[in-house]
């Protein structure tokens, strides 16, 4: 098929370059030296328990800061769009903060703000949850980075849905409850899950904000970011590589189940 | 519950979320950075390696928006200009970054082209250093912050549609020219979003930098690096006044984004 504009050889020369160098070239590295280690190797330290119990933080810190942040992803993104009040505009602004602001200062930030006699920690340690260097203080981390995520997916869907169905709903005698969920939660499900999926990839693989108030003890609060980098700076390479293709491997997977299960729903409701 | 209970206790708990993750993070990197006064505030931020720190993150973060922006638009429009096989395929791959942490990502760099790979010795043969120093720093950035342009770009260009540059290109303008004429100023708003969130991630980027860098002060630490070892050795103070630093730029950013939202919405030329 001819191509109506030009410029088409010079784009996709260009892309193909750029991309080439900085993502298949080093990509390749990656899979070519990866594979020199051998199967039994991999195993052997893929499985070893303290990179398996990293894993495991790190993918239950993700998950958790995920749903949280959906919780209040969700009631952010509905306060936005239909409420109106004061502060709305710097309420909203506010919200691509974590974008802005680098993960280290985030990190230094919520560790002073989080230990013992921190602002906020001294409370929290009162009732008795340590908030720094725990699985608690790691997950406070990874909401703080995934904020934004949940409520940018949420707020344009709610902002276009026909409001017609709605008014019908509660002129039919539906409570407002009632409404939001058998008409408006069900249009919110797609952009929530796309959201949830962006901050729990996001938080698998974040290490600035995280380093700091984890405490990084290990057995107890090592992430695998962290171990990636504890292992480089023993000059194990192959071992470094381990742990990525495994991290890699759970990111991969999970936006896939996300995107496959999305599919799925669009499929059956025929939108 | 009445529906206004209802609204203000949902505005006051994410008004009371917003508070406690973000303002209150934001204050006590203003109270640490001056806990000492402000003669010990300006002496850590004007400090030789501060200095060198707050260069090079400007640098990389500089070559990276440029390099970024000229593989933004020629992607995006390669991809929504034209019809090929592959095309999803070549979209993916430049999603790819949002799904790769950024350390793994700093560690494909030390594979291609650290002391164990093939091309170090040909590398060291011509003293080019590129993992340990700034080319290294460099290319990492890159690799994080590349697909925030084409990703803004490309539903902006998609809604756009072709008929203006194939009316164009029939009557004979050349390539360059419909981009400048035609393209460019429908997806103004759109390309500057874009650039400003590759600039915020280039400038803060920690995980991918730190495995490349190798921390040397005064040669390869970025300013997010420079906090991370003040922190460590236990300088609260100087370390929270080069994070303050960060959180202005970080602010100014955040004001221009807000700045070319309200633009592009009242332009009507946001596309979204």
């Amino acid at each position: 098929m001819r191509k109506v504009i030009p410029g088409f050889p010079f784009t996709l020369g260009l892309t193909m370059f750029y991309l080439s160098i900085i993502l298949l070239l080093p990509l390749a590295a990656f899979v070519f030296f990866a594979g020199g280690m051998g199967w039994e190797k991999f195993v052997a330290k893929a499985t070893e328990w303290r990179i398996v119990h990293g894993y495991i933080i790190s993918f239950a810190c993700a998950l958790s800061a995920a749903l949280i942040n959906s919780v209040f992803g969700l009631i952010l993104a509905w306060t936005l769009v239909r409420y109106d009040f004061p502060g709305k505009r710097v309420m909203d602004g506010l919200i691509d903060l974590p974008f802005a602001l680098p993960t280290a200062v985030a990190g230094i930030a919520l560790t002073t703000l989080y230990t013992e006699n921190g602002w906020l920690g001294q409370f929290f340690y009162a009732i008795g949850v340590p908030t720094a260097f725990s699985a608690v203080g790691i997950t406070i981390a990874l909401i703080f980075v995934g904020i934004p995520f949940v409520t940018r997916s949420v707020q344009p869907v709610l902002k276009d849905l026909d409001r017609q169905t709605e008014e019908a709903a509660m002129l039919l005698g539906a409570s407002k409850w009632l409404t939001f969920q058998k008409i408006i939660f069900p249009e919110l499900v797609s952009p929530l899950l796309t959201g949830f999926a962006l901050a729990f990839a996001r938080g698998i693989g974040e290490y600035g904000s995280v380093v700091f108030i984890a405490g990084n003890k290990p057995f107890e609060t090592e992430i695998a970011p962290l171990l990636i980098m504890t292992e480089l700076e023993q000059f194990d390479y192959q071992a470094a590589a381990a742990v990525a293709i495994v991290m890699l491997s759970i990111s991969f997977i999970s936006l896939l189940a996300i995107n496959g299960y999305q599919r799925y729903r669009i499929g059956r409701r025929g939108v | 519950m009445s529906e206004k209970t209802v609204k203000y206790f949902l505005i006051f708990v994410g008004a009371l979320f917003l508070f406690t993750m973000l303002i209150l993070p934001l204050t006590l990197v203003a109270f640490e950075a001056f806990a000492k006064g402000y003669d010990a505030y300006i002496a850590a931020i004007s400090e030789p390696f501060s200095q060198k720190a707050l260069y090079l993150t400007i640098e990389a973060t500089i070559i990276a928006v440029v390099l970024n922006t000229a593989f933004g638009l020629a992607s995006a429009w390669l991809l929504t200009k034209y019809d090929f096989s592959g095309k999803t395929v070549l979209g993916s791959l430049i999603d790819l970054p949002f799904a790769i942490s950024p350390v793994v990502a700093g560690l494909f760099f030390i594979m291609l082209f650290g002391r164990l790979s093939p091309f170090y010795p040909i590398l060291s043969e011509y003293e080019i250093a590129v993992v340990f120093a700034v080319p290294g720093i460099i290319l990492a950035t890159i690799f994080v912050t590349f697909p925030f342009i084409t990703r803004e770009l490309v539903p902006i260009m998609e809604t756009q549609g072709r008929a203006e540059e194939e009316a164009a290109a029939t009557m004979g303008a050349s390539g360059f020219t419909i981009f400048r004429k035609v393209t460019l100023p429908n997806i103004k708003w759109g390309l500057l979003y874009g650039i400003i969130l590759c600039a915020a991630r280039a400038m803060g980027e920690f995980g991918a930098v730190s495995v490349v860098s190798g921390h040397i002060r005064g040669k390869t630490n970025t300013l997010p690096l420079h906090i991370e070892i003040l922190y460590n050795e236990y300088n609260f103070t100087a370390s929270f006044a080069v994070a303050s630093i960060l959180v202005f730029l970080a602010i100014i950013i955040l004001v221009l984004r807000n700045a070319v939202e309200w633009r592009a919405e009242r332009s009507g030329k946001y596309g979204l």
